[in-house]
């Protein structure tokens, strides 16, 4: 029994190193605390009305009972146990699988003020022993207060509710439970009834502030004995399925660089960027005007990833997905078929929709449970529209850092307005990205041509080109390069260049056509000067044996006539070779 | 809790029709003026407080309700799971199960006055 329990201070920790911790299961808030919450210890939530203490809670249980083998008991004395199960069942809970599972058990304590009349000595063993009898259903390892403040609000003899209180957490330590306390946020302290100051040894405060019109919720690790931890305010999120903590501070710049390479989608940009595309898990940011082709390029990207068999996200902030997917498949990129088979997730949503840190925690959120390979910001420059351009960028750059801690390719696009200064604009980003693309328009002779250019590609050679290039039926085509003496042609002075090119090239074989001609021509002619040669020499021998009455033959003729029928053969061998029509045999 | 006696239930029976008359029904509440009280009394094993809370009450009860009056020693330790369903948190508690509607006192009944407020009776007591 509990009452005969000694009433233990807490127990000093021996080991100062690898205090152990019960994983919470969190997104992110594992990665705050290093490793959890105190194993075997209660943890105090506090934070104002709405601030998500009750979910967080919960989650705590529900997480420890699937994912841990820790089953856990959850009291609740503000909510009944049918509007718990109705309100979590949002975030994907289902607490009475659980609690059929004998995974989680549910204790609703009713305590009404006015319901009560106290008179005298008493002691709160009445709800021990409703906790040993639930801890003991379930064996668990977990408990969560949702409120105990109750306590104080129903009881009038305060003395005896913290004194109990003290009690109690002293058992749950003795038992080894990790407790989880929830308080409203009290003025000018913690929580209300000072709480924090003898049931906790981690204190986590939750808030929700509003800015620009727009609420992010905040929280904060403000005490946790004997363990290190982030001190900031990390922005989260309740999600679909659950809390999600973004642990920005916590990405450490200890990233792995892989030497592997993945396709642009873009078959010249690759052999531009030393023949083989991006590095894998790099950042790449496309950058340029209104109308320069950065969506076209991203979506080569996307394309050629999902092409690979592997997944890609694409947050659209500026088109939805059957515009994007319409779009781009007029210049025969197919996303749509990527995405029907799972390949490629859309994650569009107006920047102003949500606050900065929403969005980019959804995005995270995405990543961590979806496990794409690369991941498509486009464009990022939209986000400047809800928040002020330091936060944007700092916050991007949390992302991008985060992109590639895990090894992700990330491929952005940013919009740049010919009257602000680009460089201006994303220093910050622009320094933080690996590749950066440069895409322009150029207006010359009355044309709008398309170029671009690597600004940059860290550890890999690129090509310092300035490229046209045109978007076709097939994708973007990257144009072969016609620089003349001092200039890049495009557009029709390119035609026109090839042109004259091309007439060179013509007249050029014109020329060698006639100068053959005029080989074969002349070999005619000598041939029939040998020829008759020939038969001027038959002719002489002819009249010598005529004239010497029955003598012999000039033994000499014969051989002089096969030698020069020879010659002719091989000057039309030669000619052959030459690759000439072939004379006519004389 | 069956406290009605044979012949309670069987008189509707026989005069069903006549009931709606008022004479008949103040008849009958004035035939039970004596409600029997029904109190709990919850505690956790006979400790020093449970011992004094049951002493305490057995003195009010004698003293307010003399004859009228039944009380049941729940131990939670042998029952845990009433603890759960009665709704019981501060050792020893008291609870008047009847007449309704349910009340809870929570302590060692020391103060007898606030008992008495409690449960309802200071009123009643001041009248008689």
């Amino acid at each position: 029994m509990i009452s005969r329990m000694p009433n233990k201070k807490p127990a000093k920790v021996s080991r100062t190193f690898n205090l152990p911790k019960a994983a919470t299961g969190i997104q992110g808030l594992d990665a705050v605390t290093g490793g959890g919450l105190p194993k075997g210890r209660p943890t105090l939530i506090c934070g104002g009305a709405g601030t998500g203490k009750t979910l967080m809670a919960m989650e705590f249980l529900v997480r420890g009972a699937t994912e841990y083998g820790e089953p856990g008991v959850f009291v609740s004395f503000e909510e009944r146990p049918v509007d718990l199960v109705a309100n979590v069942a949002s975030l994907g809970f289902h607490l009475s699988k659980l609690q059929d599972q004998k995974k989680l058990a549910v204790d609703y304590v009713h305590l009404e003020r006015s319901e009560i009349e106290e008179t005298g000595e008493y002691n709160l063993e009445g709800l021990f022993i409703r906790l040993v009898s639930a801890i003991d259903s379930v064996k668990a390892k977990r408990i969560a207060f949702d409120s105990l403040e109750s306590l104080y609000a129903g009881l009038q003899n305060h003395a005896v509710v913290r004194a109990e209180l003290r009690r109690l957490f002293g058992w749950l330590k003795d038992r080894g439970i990790s407790a989880v306390i929830t308080a409203e946020r009290g003025e000018g302290a913690l929580t209300r009834y000072a709480l924090e100051e003898y049931v906790a040894d981690c204190v986590i405060l939750l808030d929700h502030r509003v800015a620009d019109e727009v609420s992010t919720r905040y929280l904060r690790v403000i005490k946790y004995r004997g363990t290190s931890h982030g001190t900031n305010e990390f922005p989260f999120l309740i999600g679909e399925s659950g809390l999600s903590v973004l642990p920005i501070t916590s990405v450490a710049l200890d990233f792995a660089a892989s030497r592997q390479r993945i396709s642009s989608g873009i078959p010249h940009l690759d052999e531009m960027l030393g023949g083989k595309g991006y590095y894998r898990g790099s950042s790449v940011l496309i950058a340029g005007n209104p109308g320069t082709g950065k969506t076209s390029f991203a979506a080569s990207f996307a394309d050629s990833i999902c092409r690979s068999g592997q997944r890609c996200l694409y947050v659209a902030f500026e088109e939805s997905p059957a515009q994007l997917t319409r779009n781009m498949g007029s210049i025969g990129i197919d996303l749509k078929h990527w995405n029907d088979k799972g390949l490629l997730k859309f994650y569009a949503v107006r920047p102003t929709a949500r606050g900065l840190e929403e969005h980019l925690l959804t995005i995270w959120d995405l990543i961590v449970r979806w496990r794409p390979e690369a991941v498509v910001l486009d464009p990022i420059t939209n986000l400047i529209s809800i928040g002020a351009l330091q936060s944007v960028t700092r916050m991007l750059m949390r992302l991008i850092v985060y992109i590639k801690s895990r090894g992700l390719t990330g491929v952005c696009t940013a919009l740049l307005h010919d009257a602000a200064d680009p460089q201006l604009s994303f220093t910050g980003i622009a320094s933080a990205m690996d590749t950066r693309l440069m895409l322009m328009n150029q207006q010359a002779n009355g044309e709008h041509n398309r170029l671009f250019y690597i600004m940059k590609s860290r550890g890999a050679a690129h090509s310092n080109q300035i490229r046209e290039f045109k978007l076709t039926d097939r994708g973007v085509q990257i144009l072969d390069v016609y620089n003349c003496p001092g200039q890049v042609l495009t557009g029709s002075a390119r035609i026109a260049q090839e042109a004259v090119e091309r007439d060179e090239k013509a007249g050029r074989h014109k020329v060698l056509e006639k100068q053959r001609r005029e080989l074969v021509e002349r070999e005619n002619v000598i041939q029939e000067q040998i020829r008759v040669l020939g038969d001027l020499i038959e002719a002489g021998a002819g009249e010598l044996e005529r004239s010497i009455p029955g003598g012999k033959s000039h033994p000499a003729a014969p051989m002089r006539r096969k030698k020069t029928r020879m010659k002719p053969r091989i000057v039309a061998a030669h000619v052959n070779g030459a690759n000439a029509p072939s004379p006519e045999e004389p | 809790m069956k406290t009605s006696p044979a012949g309670a239930g069987g008189q509707p029976l026989a005069t069903g029709p006549q009931k709606s008359t008022g004479t008949r029904r103040k008849a009958i509440t004035v035939k039970r003026p004596v409600e029997t009280w029904s109190l709990e009394l919850y505690v956790a094993g006979l400790t020093p407080g449970a011992r004094l809370a049951l002493a305490n009450l057995k003195a009010v009860c004698k003293e307010h309700l003399a004859g009228r009056y039944q009380i049941e020693v729940v131990d939670l330790v042998k029952h845990p799971q009433l603890a759960r369903g009665e709704q019981i948190l501060a050792l020893p508690t008291l609870v008047r199960r009847l007449p309704q509607p349910l009340r809870q006192v929570v302590g060692d009944l020391s103060d007898t006055q606030r008992v008495l407020v409690g449960l309802n009776l200071a009123p009643n007591a001041l009248r008689s």
